[in-house]
């Protein structure tokens, strides 16, 4: 309706048409932000307004919690991407939407840029995460699938220390130790160092290295005074 | 041989008359009720003639900006039906066109029409729209209710279908010849000022009339201040108002001022219950439920807006109104006061304008407004009178038409039926139910022609393409000037010649003409195209065209992608020429990309069974099942119960009289002696399983356990009375419900016919917090045994204890009735309940004392009743989770089974191929009943009419060799399309196309992405989330 009604919006908007909400996959939205996009926005049905009997407006309310948290922790901007609820009736909210996440995203500049990440660090960072999906997937269909569909149910739920605890148990740790791997693919580096490229700090670096040596992973070499692949 | 004969026959006759006159239905009236029956009987192989007397199809609906209870909006619901018809093979439009006279009998009808002149030639018209922007006259806009102005020469609006302008009255040419404005700028030479009315005959079998409503005019009467307040409008206008199509785009602006009104005032009941000269005496049962919508959407637009509704009874009998009512009411700034009200005066200086009304708290108060609403009600549709001796059809005494009171659809001519708002005022639901039921009982008289006027279409072969580089053409289209004077497109061109695998592009003035899509066709085969991009506008309605476009051009329908540059560019970015361009560019490099990753789909054919299955034996299935046997088809009718008849064996007569045991027994007889009905009584259903065309369903009864193939199912499952433990229901004999009244007035009880007193107590069992819905038949059904036992015993003093009475429509007069019969009615709050006691009289007569609040002397009344009748709710029935389980279908909040979509579809189901009518859908009367049966039939015609049925392309697949049988995608699919097999390599997940519905939830859910979703996989997004940002 924005469109029949001529409703002025931000033209650096582009749209993909998909056939529910629920089709949006984290590998979209990675390849976006991989692609350089400083925002990406997501629009669903109103909840319990679905027009399949599927709901996957939920299953997209959960991806989108999922991944902002995903892009809190390697130190992207979460509000670069955004969830909205409306109707094929409301385009007045649809392009009042649209010029306010552009606003948004304009304030906070182009993406790494704004937030201070150098550009080979975001993009394997972003690897990374790309790496990790059919992982992710399993942590949210075993630990993180809510069965009520309930808007409050689910922001309850993806700001509880439950939520935060398995994240953490499950997610970043597979993150960590991917990226970490992935860095010293490219030679043996300091823990200092590791720690610049993932924006963490050296102590959670170092537990992360421990962990790996033990599963001999990664290995210190004494001579370099670096860790290494084992 | 005698049905080849016929065939033989009616083929002479259409050659002797031409194609073009000769058909099966006529449906008079293209409002969404007339649509519907267009769309129903044409698919269910009819052709019909779908004739309106504006210039576009639409009706009444077009104009609203939303639908309650849900909100959706209006036209994004209807306009969608507009290219239905339209594009239907079956179906030929007939817009600005009257009917004249009706001869002949059913079967055999000859219908003369007038078509009036449009001036406009249109098959040379494009829709451009340029005349109208040259077109000097500026005249009210009708279809804005004459607040804003549009052009003598001008499109409806912009969904009008067929897309074209015409030339009203207005038009200085027309006048005196003075201007030729359009003339001269008229590309195409499509306009005719040389056109004259001209008389049309048409023959046709059976006729459908569905001419709708007018709403009531308030300036008739010069009440309320309208016409003479600026700031006092309709509900309609309002309406226009709030819709972002409107005469101030969506802004609720007041005529005097143009600023924004804050505090508003709806005024209930304009034209409605009014026994005046110039008003109706019904209610229009409507305006309640759409005052609190437009309440709702005005909080909407301005959270801080002040409402006030004045109201008499709250008629919320619908589905889901209760809650709607409770939303409207509970908002913050919003006041319901039950008052009659006059319109006071309007302040000279603010143009403000006041309202008397008094409180039973406060007296009389006079109060300010900046807008007032009228909730107007609902006429006859104009000129009907006219009309009706023309068609050879009787009126009611309100000036609608005359049906029989067992079928709302039926007029006093045979073989003319009726669909709408033409019965008497009902709302879009019950318009859409008596379309599909009008249909049915069309195809009943003329099931023996069915198809042989219908025209199925015929394609080539497809070229194998797969083996071959893409080769894509890239069609801009200019849409006149709705994209073309802002997106530059011949630079859009050029830029797409240089995007790769793009073999040719081209620009057209409308990429939808006729000839524009047999150039594009004459591209596919001559210069090797084997993908298509069209860069225009949206693929909502569009889509389906170009995708029959390369059909017809030989070339998978699927290798098509749309770019929109209208909706999503020109018309969102019309201030800023250059950016709009580059934007256009990148609108389609994505296509571009797109396409060439699209894959060839299938649509494939199911084949139907033509048996229909029809569960529960009362009037609803039975009514179902004779409406489709009688069209040819097996049907097999099962009810629970050891006997037919279900609810209505309860009921004696209805509220208007009718004899309800004498139409059952017929009804029973009929279904018993029909040679293709196969009853089972003391039923029940053990299995169900299959989809659209082919269920299989096992059904446990006497006769055995017998596995029925069917290709639809339509559920009449019923509901249940409440059981009152309320007022010593159960406890006392002398305590019954409103239904045990009726049976004890019906059998002469003396105790009961010669009572001294009965008091009647309503809403007992729900509009609670248990059941928060009305079970909108006991106001009527306490009112109709209230007149009999008045009738009976003219002396007994009657007493109806209400909370709202919601006797809508005509049942309003019967109200009235009571009440000028000394019926008194006495109204309760719901936390001041009525209270029931054993007790004894003055005179030491043993009675039930029942204690009421008056609500107008404040104080508390006490009755001797010889009986109470309690008004009991209708309940879903027993076994509704159980059915719904064994079909896939839903239940709503208050667990009656849900409809498809409240309000276009509701006999439909959200499962295909299984349909639901009376009152397992939700409590209803009879005769709503029998409407929403023979609708459920007619819906059952549109499949069953076909051998197959097409299911889309656009389904999920499993790669096998990635599936680690985890079951995810299973989990998340609530269609159960998706279940595990054993396959030579282990189990694996297993798509069943006919259940999938595309919405692709599944594939963001498989670790191992062996699930895609068909012309939605990760290749054809990802290509075109890589080309959104590829470099200019």
């Amino acid at each position: 309706m924005a469109g029949v009604s001529r409703q002025q919006y931000a033209t650096c908007t582009k749209l993909i048409r998909v056939m529910c909400s629920g089709r949006v996959d984290l590998k979209h939205v990675l390849r976006a932000f991989s692609n350089g996009a400083d925002g990406v926005f997501i629009g669903g049905c109103h909840f319990n307004e679905c027009h399949y009997i599927t709901d996957g407006n939920f299953g997209a309310l959960g991806m989108v919690l999922l991944f902002k948290k995903i892009m809190e922790h390697i130190g992207v901007n979460p509000e670069r991407l955004r969830l909205e609820n409306l109707s094929a009736g409301e385009g007045i909210r649809f392009a009042e939407i649209m010029n306010d996440f552009n606003k948004k995203v304009m304030e906070l500049g182009p993406l790494g840029e704004g937030e201070g990440i150098e550009e080979n660090a975001l993009k394997s960072r972003l690897e990374a995460v790309t790496n990790l999906v059919p992982y992710i997937r399993l942590v949210e269909r075993e630990r993180l699938r809510i069965p009520l569909k309930s808007e409050e149910v689910y922001h309850e739920f993806f700001t509880s220390d439950e939520f935060n605890r398995v994240f953490n148990e499950t997610i970043a740790e597979k993150l960590a130790i991917s990226q970490i791997i992935s860095i010293l693919r490219e030679g043996p580096q300091t823990t200092g160092e590791i720690a610049k490229v993932l924006g963490l700090t050296p102590s959670e670096i170092s537990r992360h290295l421990n962990s790996s040596s033990r599963q001999r992973f990664v290995r210190y070499d004494e001579g370099l005074k670096r860790y290494a692949l084992a | 041989m005698e049905e080849l004969l016929l065939k033989e026959k009616i083929r002479q006759l259409i050659n002797k008359r031409g194609s073009c006159d000769f058909g099966d239905v006529m449906v008079v009236g293209g409002g969404i009720s007339g649509i519907q029956a267009a769309l129903d009987l044409g698919t269910a192989g009819f052709k019909v003639y779908l004739v309106d007397k504006a210039p576009t199809i639409g009706g009444h609906m077009a104009q609203l900006d939303k639908t309650f209870p849900t909100n959706d909006c209006s036209m994004c619901i209807e306009s969608p039906k507009f290219t239905e018809c339209a594009r239907h093979p079956n179906i030929e439009i007939m817009t600005y066109t009257e009917l004249d006279s009706l001869e002949g009998v059913a079967g055999d009808f000859t219908v003369t029409l007038v078509k009036k002149p449009r001036y406009i030639d249109a098959a040379k018209c494009t829709g451009c729209t340029v005349c109208a922007e040259y077109c000097p006259v500026v005249y009210p806009d009708q279809f804005n209710q004459d607040i804003s102005k549009n052009k003598a020469i001008h499109i409806y609006f912009a969904q009008a279908t067929p897309l074209k302008p015409y030339i009203d009255e207005s038009c200085f040419y027309l006048k005196d010849k003075t201007c030729t404005a359009c003339l001269g700028v008229c590309k195409t030479g499509a306009i005719d000022f040389k056109q004259k009315p001209e008389k049309v005959e048409v023959k046709v079998g059976a006729i459908v009339l569905a001419p709708g409503f007018e709403p009531f005019d308030p300036k008739l009467n010069g009440d309320y201040g309208y016409g003479k307040f600026e700031n006092v409008v309709t509900s309609m206008d309002y309406e226009r108002l709030l819709c972002a199509t409107g005469p101030y785009e969506g802004e609720i602006l007041r005529a005097s001022d143009k600023k924004h009104p804050h505090k508003i005032a709806w005024i209930h009941c304009v034209g409605s219950r009014q026994v005046i000269p110039g008003g109706n005496s019904y209610c229009s049962a409507v305006c309640c439920t759409y005052t609190q919508k437009q309440v709702i959407l005005t909080k909407d637009h301005d959270a801080e807006a002040e409402c006030t509704i004045f109201h008499n009874d709250i008629r919320s009998y619908g589905k889901d109104f209760e809650r709607f009512y409770q939303r409207a009411e509970n908002l913050p700034g919003i006041r319901f006061i039950r008052s009659y009200v006059t319109i006071g005066r309007e302040i000279p200086e603010s143009k403000n304008v006041t309202i008397r009304y008094s409180t039973v708290d406060d007296g009389v108060k006079e109060e300010e407004f900046d807008m007032v609403v009228l909730s107007v009600g609902l006429n006859p549709p104009k000129s009907m009178s006219e009309l009706a001796s023309k068609l050879g059809i009787e009126l009611n005494a309100h000036g609608f038409c005359k049906t029989n009171p067992f079928n709302p659809m039926e007029t006093t001519r045979p073989g003319v039926f009726i669909s709408g708002a033409f019965q008497g005022p009902v709302d879009i639901p019950e318009s859409v139910v008596t379309a599909s039921g009008a249909g049915s009982q069309c195809g009943e008289i003329l099931n023996y022609r069915r198809g042989n006027l219908s025209t199925a279409r015929v394609y080539p072969p497809e070229r194998d393409v797969s083996q071959e580089e893409p080769k894509v053409g890239v069609y801009v289209c200019h849409c006149g000037a709705n994209i073309g004077r802002i997106v530059n497109v011949p630079e859009a061109v050029e830029y797409a010649k240089t995007l790769p695998n793009v073999v040719h592009s081209d620009e057209n003035l409308f990429i939808c003409s006729t000839e524009a899509a047999a150039m594009l066709a004459k591209d596919i085969q001559e210069k090797g195209l084997n993908r298509v991009v069209v860069a225009a506008c949206t693929p909502r309605t569009h889509e389906p065209l170009f995708r029959d476009t390369l059909r017809e051009a030989g070339i998978n329908q699927y290798y098509y992608d749309m770019a929109n540059i209208r909706e999503h560019c020109s018309w969102v970015h019309s201030k800023e020429k250059e950016a709009a361009t580059k934007k256009a560019k990148e609108i389609i490099r994505m296509a571009v990309a797109r396409a060439c990753n699209l894959e060839p789909l299938q649509e494939f054919d199911l084949s139907v069974n033509k048996a229909a299955l029809v569960l529960g034996g009362g009037v609803a299935g039975m009514t179902s099942a004779l409406s489709i046997a009688n069209q040819g088809h097996e049907v097999y009718l099962v009810e629970k119960d050891t006997e037919l008849g279900g609810m209505a064996r309860r009921i004696h007569y209805t509220l208007e009289g009718a004899d309800v045991q004498a139409y059952l027994r017929e009804l029973i007889r009929k279904v018993y002696q029909h040679q293709l009905i196969h009853v089972y009584t003391g039923a029940t259903i053990t299995e169900a399983s299959g989809f659209v065309g082919n269920f299989v369903t096992v059904v446990k009864s006497k006769r055995g356990i017998a596995e029925i193939k069917h290709g639809a199912a339509v559920i009449a499952t019923g509901a249940e009375l409440y059981q009152p433990t309320e007022y010593l229901y159960g406890e006392d004999e002398r305590v019954m419900t409103h239904l045990e009244l009726e049976e004890q007035i019906a059998t002469g009880n003396e105790k009961v016919v010669n009572a001294e007193s009965v008091v009647m107590i309503q809403c007992v069992g729900c509009r609670n917090e248990n059941r928060n819905y009305c079970s909108r038949i006991c106001c009527s059904e306490s009112i109709k045994n209230a007149l009999k036992l008045k009738e009976k015993n003219p002396g007994m003093e009657v007493y109806i204890l209400f909370r709202d009475i919601r006797t809508y429509g005509f049942k309003e007069d019967y109200y009235r009735e009571a009440a000028s019969k000394d019926v008194r009615f006495i109204r309760y709050e719901p936390d001041d309940q009525p209270l029931v006691e054993a007790g004894e009289s003055d005179e030491g007569k043993p009675v039930l004392k029942v204690t009421v609040t008056d609500p107008i002397l404040g104080k508390k009344l006490e009755i001797d009743a010889d009986a109470v009748a309690l008004a009991a709710a209708v309940i879903p029935s027993a076994d509704r989770n159980n059915i719904a389980g064994l079909f896939k279908v839903s239940l709503g909040p208050d667990e009656f089974f849900q409809e498809a979509h409240v309000k276009l579809r509701p006999v439909d189901f959200g499962a295909e191929g299984v349909y639901l009518c009376g009152t397992a859908h939700y409590p209803k009367l009879i005769s709503e009943t029998i409407s929403q049966a023979y609708g459920a039939a007619g819906r059952v015609l549109t499949l069953l009419a076909n051998d197959t049925v097409v299911a889309s392309g656009s389904v999920c697949g499993v790669d096998e060799n990635k599936c680690v049988s985890c079951g995810a995608c299973i989990t998340v699919c609530e269609y159960g399309a998706i279940e595990f097999y054993n396959s030579p390599q282990g189990r694996k997940a297993r798509v069943n196309p006919v259940l999938c519905k595309g919405d692709g939830l599944c594939n963001t859910k498989c670790p191992t992405e062996a699930i895609t979703l068909r012309h939605y996989n990760n290749e054809e997004l990802f290509s075109q989330i890589d080309a959104a940002f590829a470099e200019l």
